[in-house]
């Protein structure tokens, strides 16, 4: 079988891949190797440091941000798989005015968080949830952040903040 | 830590796929929904030349029932097949064990094929490959081939996938009516790993006696390990169960704990394991009854 051909910029075996990342709205233009991780080209090429790295090997769900909507670990994932897709980190989750999200005002409500360091993974992970069951009951509430590490709250102000934002959600529906 | 650097490709077709992997030989690695391989990259425990990103090869994001098999795409993500209602309806043992893979956002992104290549002696859908016999299809530039269940997983880790080759599908039977199926582990924290896990498969006689019954086990070998419990289940039936109230399935634990042979390790001692083996197997092939049972009255006209 001949070799397909396939685009320069679809495979290499060295050197940049040049990519365009939709994030939070803006789009972004990018040379990257490889290797790089989808959580850094956020963190360092773009600077969007609310996503945060807490183990690099998926188990603590810090870097959680949603690719066309559907929340995934950004630690897991190339930024040049990334490529062509539509990017919500936690910076893109409050209007353009500055409002909370309805998850956002939820961990302010019911003190979701205490140093806030795996908040930006918790509020992605609870948002994309809550987009596909606006109603969860206290134990599927459980099983949506079940994937998620917190080493201050001890997780029940976190189970109360996403019924709360369920309750805000359905409330301005 | 950061992955070692590697080449990169997106093939937009399998023909592609298969002919980078041919070109860059025994250095390429697939990567699809890299929940395993990333990992191992970012831990630097893997260090391969060429990884062929298979993401885009969206002629092999399917999952379908027919001709009572269920096929799965390399393309379709754990929650893809875990909610795809025909497919869970037509092996339930898909649905059990999925269920217990991971956590929601690793599941979108995880592959259930990729699971099965990994073939991780503590990952859930090789027990579940391993006791429904079930194939994979493995498509190269010099063909295809397919490898059944019992020669698929070499060791832990090491699956049947020679260099050049892609898996393409795995197809799983129907469950048979009269057969019922169940999934339970024991793991540190939901979502976990499991210390040790039991899927059960157990067939109904037409007296509602247990005709057949074989269960398989999650990190106890090197590779998932398949019993036939049958002979252990002798006094076990509907009509039995009339009398009894519960089925009795100790005989099977203590024979599957006879026949077992796990190992220690960080996680857990042999003989926690041997424990957990015998305790699990009883309630894994209680559920399967119960199931069995459940479709039996829902099949009656
Ligand atoms: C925090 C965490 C917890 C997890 N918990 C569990 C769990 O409890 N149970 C469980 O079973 N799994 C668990 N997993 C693993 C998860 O199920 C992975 O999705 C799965 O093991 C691998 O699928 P993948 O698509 O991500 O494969 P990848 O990571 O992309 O690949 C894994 C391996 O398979 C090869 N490969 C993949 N697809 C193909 C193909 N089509 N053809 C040829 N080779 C291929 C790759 O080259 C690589 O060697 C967990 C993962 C994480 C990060
Ligand atoms: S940094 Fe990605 S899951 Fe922990
Ligand atoms: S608030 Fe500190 S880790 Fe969760």
């Amino acid at each position: 079988m001949a070799e397909p051909a396939l685009k320069d910029t679809d495979m290499k075996d060295s050197g940049l891949f040049d990519i365009v990342l939709v994030v939070n709205g803006t789009s972004y233009a990018l040379a990257v190797p490889a290797r790089r991780l989808l959580s850094d080209c956020l963190r360092h090429d773009l600077r969007l440091t609310g996503t945060h790295v807490g183990c690099e090997h998926g188990v603590c769900g810090a870097c959680t941000v949603l690719i066309d909507g559907v929340a995934v670990r950004s630690c897991l994932m190339l930024a040049v798989s990334a490529d062509n897709s539509s990017i919500t980190t936690v910076e893109g989750l409050a209007g353009r005015d500055g409002k909370l999200s309805p998850v956002q005002q939820a961990f302010a409500d019911c003190h979701g968080l205490q140093c806030g360091f795996c908040t930006p993974g918790f509020l992605t992970t609870i948002t994309a949830a809550l987009a596909e069951d606006p109603d969860p009951t206290p134990e599927q509430a459980r099983e949506i952040i079940g994937g998620n590490l917190c080493r201050c709250t001890g997780y029940q102000n976190i189970v109360q903040a996403v019924l709360r934002a369920a309750e805000l959600i359905t409330q301005t529906r | 830590m950061k992955p070692p650097t590697f080449g990169y490709s997106r093939p937009e077709s399998v023909a592609q796929a298969v002919s980078l992997l041919a070109a860059r030989g025994p250095d390429a690695k697939v990567l699809a929904g890299g929940q395993s391989l990333m990992p191992l990259l970012n831990l630097r425990l893997a260090a391969p030349g060429h990884l062929v990103d298979i993401n885009r090869l969206a002629e092999l994001a399917y999952v379908s029932v027919s001709g009572g098999q269920v096929t799965i795409g390399a393309l379709a993500r754990h929650n893809d097949v875990l909610r795809d209602p025909l497919a869970v309806a037509a092996q339930p043992l898909l649905g059990q064990a999925l269920a217990l893979v991971a956590h929601p956002v690793i599941r979108n992104r995880g592959t259930t094929v990729g699971s099965i290549v990994h073939a991780d002696p503590a990952g859930e859908m090789t027990a579940v490959l391993a006791l429904l016999e079930g194939s994979v299809r493995l498509v190269s530039v010099a063909g295809e081939r397919l490898a059944s269940a019992e020669d698929f997983f070499l060791g832990p880790l090491e699956s049947d996938v020679r260099a050049g080759e892609l898996a393409t599908e795995v197809l799983l039977p129907e469950l048979p009516s009269g057969a019922g199926c169940a999934f339970t582990e024991v793991s540190r924290r939901h979502g976990d790993y499991a210390v040790c896990g039991v899927a059960a498969l157990v067939e109904l006689g037409p007296q509602g006696e247990v005709s057949g019954a074989r269960a398989a086990y999650l990190s106890v070998g090197p590779v998932p390990v398949v019993l036939d419990l049958t002979e252990a289940c002798g006094g076990v039936s509907l009509v039995s169960l009339a009398t009894a109230g519960t089925p009795d399935f100790a005989q099977a634990g203590r024979l599957a704990m006879a026949r077992l042979q796990p190992g220690d390790d960080i996680h857990a001692t042999a003989a926690y394991r041997r424990h957990l083996a015998g305790v699990l197997t009883e309630r894994a092939l209680a559920g399967a009854f119960a199931h069995a049972r459940e479709r039996a009255w829902l099949s009656l006209p």
